[in-house]
């Protein structure tokens, strides 16, 4: 499968666990995503909070790239970039006019033939049904929550992928693998986005709502496909502890995580021993 | 001296501006009626919905109304179900449904003076159920973008108005994020809203916490092609609008 | 036609404004064969009408064109004062000067020239008019009523009460309706079965009315005052000239776990059941997708039980024929189904949980709960685990004002049985609390806005201006998250049960019936009246009223009214002799016609047979195709798709369409 990759500024900062993960896990899967070259951020929360214009134009630029780069199809495992780009390349499939004036803005031709897919997407994309034949270490004691986030379903309109209000699509892997993923209230609920640094309250307070929900579900672990909420439910699970007086000890997996653990790769070859709160032993 | 939203209008102080917390009924605590009451009360401006459009030399509507148009704000009945959906809802001043209000009034600047449009957290749970389609999110970018144009971004809310300019400045420095430098500008930045030297330092112990796990980069990341990314930020009018 | 007479109206001053009157009347009189040109101020009014019998009487005109407003409004006006004065009514044109001039032009000279002009193509159309005489067709005087709810009902007694005999078909196992499952009705809590069921039971017994339960109409061929209608009774496997309701048979049934429909599955039924014991028949029916004997031929416990051998498991389908001369479509209506995804654009609420949470319920499963002929016997309880709630929420307008993913109008009973609902929960649990989350309150009717106030001032009900935005399940407990925008805050709720007040949607399948009978229908499904205003139980197709809310959402007394009015309307086409058309209609030459039979494939009305020219001792002569004289519109389709031109609407033939179009030149 020839696959673009657009990491995004989490996956090379300080989210390059979910980067390291990634790479393992499909790498398993035998599918190589290439790195597309000179991608440049893609607006984030700042753009398009800030800046219309730029928030189309950031984004557009590497979808252009990645099709100037003989691709087709491309991965942005980053919930935020890829609804971003998506958003981009509806704005301007529905607008000529907005096309050729971002066109000229970005130096370069974005002709909207490019497909952008989500992490899950991949997975659907290989085919549950192949990957399932190779799951070496069925998770029998895994109970994930799993957790959506805002951005992998909505806005429907932009994104169209799976149920906003009811999604399944991580809980059938889930199934798939072996596991036993929990039916919890607050799946799609917002953990605080980019507000870690800003206001800290808001991610501590929108957070612990998901990780109580969760365990009261009876959650051993959750599990999440965006680089933003694995920093807010785990780097900063010790802040909520510490707030909240409550403990939560759950680990937070990425998707790719759990994918490649089922499939034999190792905690330390997919970088969960790099988490924050760590693997129950 | 508690500004609320419609500070800037009337200097004499309203009511103690703790925010509007939710009514929870069942076994949870039933709390804050009487600041709700009292807020609901303390009405402190009247209305004067302006009979003739506004004439071109206020910019500050006639900009937000051009933006604003593909959010179809207009259509909005005030049902508050973005009000109901939204997660940080409890802890503004003005709700959601009451920005989108202000707006249908004619009270762009009071909505651009909120403290709402910094607390959204842009979860899209308000675009997603609208009834009539209209993009609550969109609204609330809008106002951020015009607001902070105009000088009328709320005081109370400049630590994160400081956090996303200096991301911005980072993209535009560098064409992908430097953690580092995003963190030490924006913490220079924010110093003189916050106020203390303790936040300066406050994430300092995540540093080694990060180093530890091979996930500090002292050194960010840098776009080949910086000047490319420039000229995109100066042909997007860097913020600036007219 | 040479003594033309053309009256042109001021219409006050809609048209003399715009348009120079008096200058259009004189350019009027000097058309050749324009005897006199006057005009007046009102041409509608009693003067003006005198006025133009006058000058029928004293200048002998042999024709006359009115030039005033649309036809649409006064041609039936003129015509009858042409008649009066002794001229064909056929003979009258409407030129139009109003809407087609007046009120769209300000210029007076391009108004006054057009309006000159627009008189001139008439009088040239009304030169070559035909005297023409009213078509008379036979009526046949039985009504057909589709639906046994309420408004079915009360047209059929209607009907048959005025001495007609009446065919009602109901698809359910008995009529009723949505009516029979109420619990109590606004504004007076009257118990909705104890006033129905007398009703049903008249009808069950009328000797004027038969009743076809269990069966559907298939197909309605003809024309007003001669149809022929194709029922078909679905098969029973009970026959009820036999049974005699002793109830043996569903006692002894041992599959008695089915889903009961007339419960909104909040109750059980056996697979051989009566859908309620009030029910008219009152004679069981078996479920054929769940009965033992019927799948595998195993069970047939109850025909052994039944005394009196009425259980027949060789039923089949019946189809009969019933010839009427009006129908009355009452088919009522559906829930909006909130969990799932119907059609197009419509794909229910999964932020609500309908579906999930068994203690989120429809406001008709609530109806079922309160009721005390339901599933409960009217306690009170969660259908989870059966405990009286203490907290419930009550959410308005679910699918009803949704232009994102529902429906854009509103459904308009809601806020009255949800009034309703919290005053019967308070009733019954004296410590429960009624919460309602509402955008409007829409109580417009007689009593209504006072029973409103009643439910909030006397029996204590909770009101929350805002929309819901999500519903989750915590310990047990409904976690509610709304908004009063009137407090400007969120206000979550702890809520023991939900219920949803679902819009209110025409019955599945009415689109297919409204095919059948040539009846418009919007892009709702509810079918169309002829006016909105003046004609609201008439249809576009002669002789088919509609009643209740297959034509928009109502109340059970707007729908008892629109009924009656319905079967007045009947009893109108009845009451005449014979019925009498509009003679303009389509004309077939059948000398010239090729028998290519273009028409008949296109005609819309299906007006147009396939027949044969014969001699008059019977030899064949040649195929052609003919007007149905009954049927007609007068269209004029098959005058466009006719290749050889035999085919010509009468009063609009080719030639005067010319002649209209060459005056201009």
């Amino acid at each position: 499968m020839k696959l673009a990759y657009y990491p995004g500024c989490a996956l090379h900062g300080s989210s390059n666990d979910y980067e390291q993960s990634l790479r393992a896990c499909l790498g398993k899967l035998e599918v190589e995503p290439q790195e597309i070259k000179e991608w440049i951020c893609c607006g984030a929360t700042a753009a398009h909070a800030l800046n219309h214009k730029l928030s189309i134009a950031l984004p557009a630029r590497n979808l252009a790239l990645a099709e100037q780069q003989g691709f087709e199809d491309m991965l942005a495992p980053c919930p935020m970039c890829s609804m971003q780009l998506l958003k981009a390349a509806k704005l301007m499939d529905e607008d000529a006019g907005l096309r050729r004036e971002i066109s000229s803005v970005i130096e370069v031709e974005a002709s909207g033939r490019l497909q952008v897919l989500n992490l899950i997407q991949v997975f659907q994309r290989i085919g549950l049904d192949r990957i399932k034949p190779a799951v070496k270490k069925p998770l029998a004691d895994l109970k994930p929550a799993c957790y959506y986030g805002c951005l992998l379903t909505r806005p429907p309109d932009v994104v169209k992928f799976d149920d906003p209000e009811q999604p399944s699509s991580m809980e059938a892997i889930m199934a798939m693998l072996g596991a036993k993923p929990v039916d919890w209230n607050y799946r799609t609920e917002c953990c605080g986005a980019g507000m870690t640094m800003a206001k800290e309250a808001t991610v501590l307070e929108l957070s612990q709502r998901i990780l109580a929900d969760a365990r009261e579900h009876g959650a051993n672990c959750l599990v999440t496909a965006c680089p933003m909420c694995h920093v807010n439910l785990d780097m900063k699970q010790g802040d909520i502890e510490q707030r909240y007086g409550t403990r939560f000890g759950l680990p937070i997996y990425y998707l790719t995580d759990v994918v490649g653990l089922a499939l034999g790769l190792s905690s330390e070859e997919l970088g969960i021993d790099r988490h924050f709160v760590k693997q129950p032993q | 001296m508690a500004l609320g939203p419609y500070g800037s209008r009337h200097p004499r102080p309203l009511v103690s501006l703790s925010p509007v917390r939710t009514i929870t009924i069942g076994s949870r605590v039933v709390f804050s009626t009487a600041c709700c009451l009292a807020l609901a009360f303390a009405t402190p401006t009247e209305t004067t919905v302006p009979v003739e459009l506004p004439a071109p030399e206020n910019a500050s509507c006639n900009v937000l109304t051009k933006i604003l148009a593909p959010t179809h704000w207009t259509d909005c009945y005030q049902c508050g179900k973005c009000t109901a959906g939204c997660p940080v809802a409890a802890a503004v001043d003005m709700t959601p449904n009451q920005v989108v209000r202000a707006l249908q009034l004619g009270n762009f600047e009071i909505a651009m003076a909120s403290d709402t449009i910094w607390a959204c957290v842009s979860c899209q749970t308000c675009s997603t159920r609208c009834p009539q389609s209209v993009d609550c999110a969109g609204i609330m970018d809008a106002l951020r973008e015009v607001s902070l144009e105009r000088g009328l971004a709320s005081p109370a809310q400049k630590t994160v108005v400081a956090f996303q300019q200096a991301f911005l400045n980072n993209i535009r420095r560098n064409g992908r994020l430097d953690e580092i430098e995003l963190i030490a500008e924006f913490k220079l930045r924010a110093l003189p809203s916050e106020r203390n030297l303790g936040f300066l330092f406050k994430d300092a112990s995540l540093a080694p916490q990060l180093q530890m796990r091979r996930k500090l980069h002292l050194r960010g990341e840098k776009v080949k092609d910086r000047p490319i990314v420039r000229r995109i930020f100066e042909r997007c009018g860097d913020g600036k609008h007219g | 036609m040479s003594r033309i007479g053309v009256f042109v109206c001021w219409c006050g001053e809609n048209i003399a404004r715009t348009v120079d009157v008096a200058e259009v009347a004189s350019a009027a009189a000097k058309i050749p064969g324009v005897r006199c040109s006057v005009h007046y101020k009102y041409m509608c009014s009693d003067p003006g009408q005198a006025m133009i019998r006058e000058k029928i009487e004293s200048e002998k005109l042999d024709a006359v064109v009115v030039a005033s407003c649309s036809p649409h409004m006064h041609l039936k006006t003129f015509r009858k004062t042409a008649q009066r004065a002794g001229l064909n009514p056929y003979l009258v044109e409407m030129a139009n000067i109003r809407e087609h001039c007046s009120w769209v032009h300000h210029q007076r000279g391009e108004a006054t020239a057009k309006a000159a002009e627009i008189i001139r193509m008439s009088v040239e159309k009304v030169r070559q008019n035909h005297a023409l005489q009213a078509i008379r067709v036979p009526v046949t005087r039985r009504a057909l009523v589709i639906g046994g709810g309420v408004a079915g009902i009360q047209a059929a007694l209607d009907i048959a009460d005025a001495g007609y005999e009446v065919v009602m078909v109901e698809r359910e196992p008995s009529i009723g309706g949505k009516m029979a499952g109420l619990s109590e009705t606004f504004p007076t809590l009257d118990c909705s079965q104890c006033i129905l069921t007398p009703r049903m039971v008249e009808v069950g017994q009328h000797p004027r009315i038969k009743l076809y339960s269990y069966s559907e109409v298939e197909a309605v061929d003809g024309f007003v005052g001669n149809f022929t209608a194709k029922i078909r009774q679905k098969a029973r496997y009970v026959d009820i000239s036999k049974c005699t309701g002793c109830g043996e048979c569903w006692n002894v049934c041992p599959l008695k776990r089915n889903p009961s429909e007339f419960d909104f599955k909040m109750g059980m039924r056996p697979a051989i059941y009566v859908p309620f014991p009030q029910a008219v028949p009152a004679r069981p029916v078996i479920d054929s997708k769940t009965c033992a004997k019927l799948i595998r031929n195993g069970c047939g416990l109850c025909e052994k039980k039944c005394q009196a051998g009425a259980i027949n498991f060789k039923d089949t389908d019946r189809v009969v024929e019933e010839k009427i001369g009006a129908v009355v479509v009452a088919t009522g209506f559906q829930l909006y189904g909130i969990g799932k995804k119907q059609n197009g654009k419509l794909v229910g609420y999964g932020e609500y949980g309908y579906g999930k949470y068994k203690d989120v319920i429809d406001s008709l499963q609530f109806e079922r709960l309160v009721s005390a002929s339901g599933p409960t016997n009217g306690a009170i309880k969660r259908p989870s685990d059966g405990k009286e709630p203490k907290n419930v929420v009550f959410i308005s307008c679910v699918g009803s004002r949704d232009n994102a993913k529902g429906l854009s109008y509103c459904s308009k009973i809601c806020c009255m049985y949800t009034a309703k609902h919290t005053m019967l929960y308070k009733h019954k649990v004296h410590d429960g609390q009624a919460h309602v989350f509402y955008m409007d309150i829409r109580s417009g009717g007689k009593g209504y806005e006072e029973f409103v106030r009643r439910a909030i001032e006397q029996d204590g009900a909770k009101y929350y201006r805002g929309r819901v935005s999500k519903i989750t399940e915590q310990n047990g407990k409904l976690i509610v998250r709304g908004a009063d925008t009137l407090a400007g805050t969120p206000v979550t709720i702890e809520a023991d049960l939900v219920v949803l007040a679902a819009a209110m949607r025409p019955a599945p399948g009415v689109t297919d019936l409204a095919r059948m009978l040539n009846v418009g229908y919007d892009e709702h499904g509810f079918l169309l009246e002829s006016h909105p205003k003046l004609r609201p139980v008439e249809t576009n197709a002669a002789g088919v009223f509609i009643c209740g809310a297959c034509h928009s959402p109502k109340d059970i007394p707007e729908s008892v009214a629109q009924a009656s009015a319905a079967a007045a309307k009947t009893q109108i086409l009845f009451a005449a002799e014979e019925l009498t058309r509009e003679p303009e209609i389509a004309q077939i030459n059948e000398q010239t016609c090729a028998a290519c039979y273009a028409c008949y494939r296109t005609c819309p009305y299906h007006a147009i047979e396939q027949a044969e020219v014969r001699t008059p001792r019977g030899v064949f002569v040649k195929k052609t195709a003919r007007v149905n004289p009954g049927l007609c519109m007068g269209c004029g389709t098959c005058v466009a798709a006719c290749p050889s031109k035999s085919a010509e609407l009468e009063g609009f033939t080719e030639q005067q369409i010319y002649s209209m179009v060459e005056s201009l030149a």
